[in-house]
């Protein structure tokens, strides 16, 4: 099947060292979670998968696949080509088009009965896309358009989909929304990618976890695993030292 | 009365004329950042092998072919130039491309000799009244023409898939590729588009009541600069309302001159760069433009 791995990825800007020998993989079906705090590299990882390193400046060295075929080396229009699809940070919808417009940027490489089919699933999976079709991008609100991004980037048809910060600023409630919908795409057989700040909520939904730190990864197993993790409580959920931790560590591959 | 209806047809007719090119300016700058010095090149280039070619093939053929061979040399100039050039900042593109426009125009000038190339269009000379007033037929023709390019391409832009893809990649380069958007295919079609456009704009600045083509039509071509940057250089419809003003400005200052003899003869060619310099005291954007631009 179409899994997703990286090897030894390592991304500089200029003289900065971004990522020094990353290599993870997303079986297909599932969705795995990259964790890790500001700074940490995540949305380098994603411009490497994606190929817009070259809108900042970066090179890579190291290899990402998708069911065995290079997509590093490609533009990023072929890396979506190919099945592979960014939601990211920020959002980034085109505030100057209509929803409907952003719908369509998100689409164009697909026939007119895919497109149909792709407009009919988001619209039933965000029926708020439908309401404000006319509307301004930029107009909407947060969580508005962060649903619209994801609905963007499932027009384009996603055999995998990488999320950057999906929830990020968002209300409670919309982010919970916006997890549940993770869940969904996912049912529906797209592997997800999510690099989340949010820990709680990225081991709630991930089957597989991996943490980023200054460019490595530090740790990496289950998700069930990284939530009884000592390291991880400690560091990311805010809980204090737990003394059962001691025993699960251990079946955690750790760098250092 | 009379006089002022026949230089505000006119102004309007050269007004169109200069939207077509200050149009290809906008949708340039919008689809690549790049301010093209080098676009009354491509005007000059497409006007000279319509003029060159009417005696072989015809009016109509040459007509095609100049606007296809513009279009060519613009895409040409993006793929080899524009796309290539790996630089920090898009103002430094701006300077390439007045390399390539001294390069092309120096050419042309030198092809063009002192001759005055006639354009071979049917209409000639001919006028039409309207009661009392005189139009020439060409400028009619340049009207409609140029309002019916401009409808099919502001259509074409709202409403294709090339439009949204321009668009997004306008607003946002790097998510239009995250959205599978090709940057090349849409900068190289919008030089394609930018550069036809110039052509069918030279045709009109060259047919009557001016001689015809010779070395300084490229200069003509110059006042479509102030028409797309006082209607704000991101703005497609500033590119239109920049047209218009500019035209109408420079027939009516011309037309009148003589009532206004203390502003000395000639007030008309100056007349376009004096608007523009006005409007952006008044809004530095232009009139349509994005505040952004200005920040920087």
């Amino acid at each position: 099947m179409a899994d997703l791995a990286v090897s030894d990825l390592v991304v500089g800007y200029g003289p900065v060292r971004a990522l020094r020998g990353v290599s993870m993989r997303v079986p297909s079906g599932s969705i795995v979670a990259v964790l890790g705090a500001n700074g940490a590299g995540k949305s380098t990882l994603l411009r490497a998968i994606s190929g817009t390193l070259r809108f900042h400046r970066g090179g890579c060295q190291g290899v990402v696949t998708l069911g065995g075929q290079r997509l590093t080396g490609l533009d990023a229009a072929s890396v979506v080509g190919r099945g592979v699809v960014q939601v990211p940070e920020g959002r980034r919808v085109f505030a100057r088009m209509t929803v409907e417009e952003n719908l369509r940027a998100g689409g164009l490489g697909r026939t007119r009965r895919d497109y149909a089919t792709a407009h009919d699933q988001v619209t039933e999976l965000f029926p708020v896309l439908k309401e404000r079709a006319r509307q301004r991008a930029g107009l909407l609100s947060g969580g508005e358009q962060q649903m619209l991004a994801i609905g963007r980037a499932l027009m384009a048809g996603p055999t995998t989909l990488l999320l950057d910060e999906p929830t990020l600023g968002l209300a409670p409630l919309t982010a919970a929304r916006i997890t549940e919908t993770i869940k969904e795409i996912n049912s529906l057989g797209t592997s997800v990618l999510l690099v989340e700040q949010n820990v709680a909520m990225a081991l709630s939904l991930a089957s597989h976890a991996y943490v980023l730190e200054v460019g490595e990864v530090v740790l990496e197993g289950t998700a069930a695993e990284l939530r009884e993790s000592d390291e991880v409580r400690r560091r990311y959920l805010g809980i204090g030292d737990a003394v059962e931790g001691a025993l699960e560590t251990r079946t955690l591959s750790r760098w250092s | 009365m009379t006089t002022f209806v026949e230089l505000l047809v006119n102004g309007i007719s050269i007004g169109a004329v200069y939207a077509l090119i200050a149009l290809g300016f906008v949708v340039i700058f919008k689809a690549t950042e790049v301010v093209n010095f080098a676009h009354a090149s491509l005007l000059l280039a497409g006007g000279y092998l319509i003029a060159r070619l009417w005696p072989l093939v015809g009016f109509w053929a040459a007509l095609l072919i100049g606007v296809a061979a513009a279009a060519l040399v613009a895409a040409a100039i993006e793929f080899l130039v524009i796309r290539r050039a790996n630089v920090a900042s898009h103002s430094v593109l701006a300077i390439v491309t007045i390399g390539v426009d001294i390069v092309i125009t120096t050419e042309l000038t030198r092809q063009i000799g002192t001759d005055v190339l006639a354009m071979g269009d049917p209409w000639g000379s001919q006028v039409v009244r309207f009661g009392g007033v005189t139009l020439a037929e060409t400028r009619i023709v340049a009207l409609v023409t140029a309002a019916a390019l401009i409808t099919a391409f502001l259509l074409a832009f709202k409403y294709t898939g090339w439009g949204v893809a321009m668009r997004a990649a306008a607003e946002d380069a790097e998510t239009a590729a995250l959205m599978g958007v090709r940057l090349g295919r849409v900068s190289m079609s919008a030089w394609a588009v930018a550069g036809g456009l110039a052509a069918v704009a030279a045709l009109f600045l060259c047919v009557f009541p001016t001689p015809g083509l010779d070395r300084s039509t490229s200069l003509v071509a110059l006042k479509a600069f102030p028409a797309a940057i006082l209607g704000g250089l991101d703005s497609t419809t500033g590119a239109l309302v920049g047209g218009l003003i500019i035209g109408v400005t420079e027939s009516m200052m011309s037309g009148y001159q003589n009532d206004m003899a203390f502003l000395g003869r000639g007030i008309g060619d100056v007349a376009p760069f004096l608007v523009m310099l006005v409007i952006l005291l008044i809004r530095p954007a232009g009139l349509f433009g994005t505040k952004e631009l200005a920040r920087v």
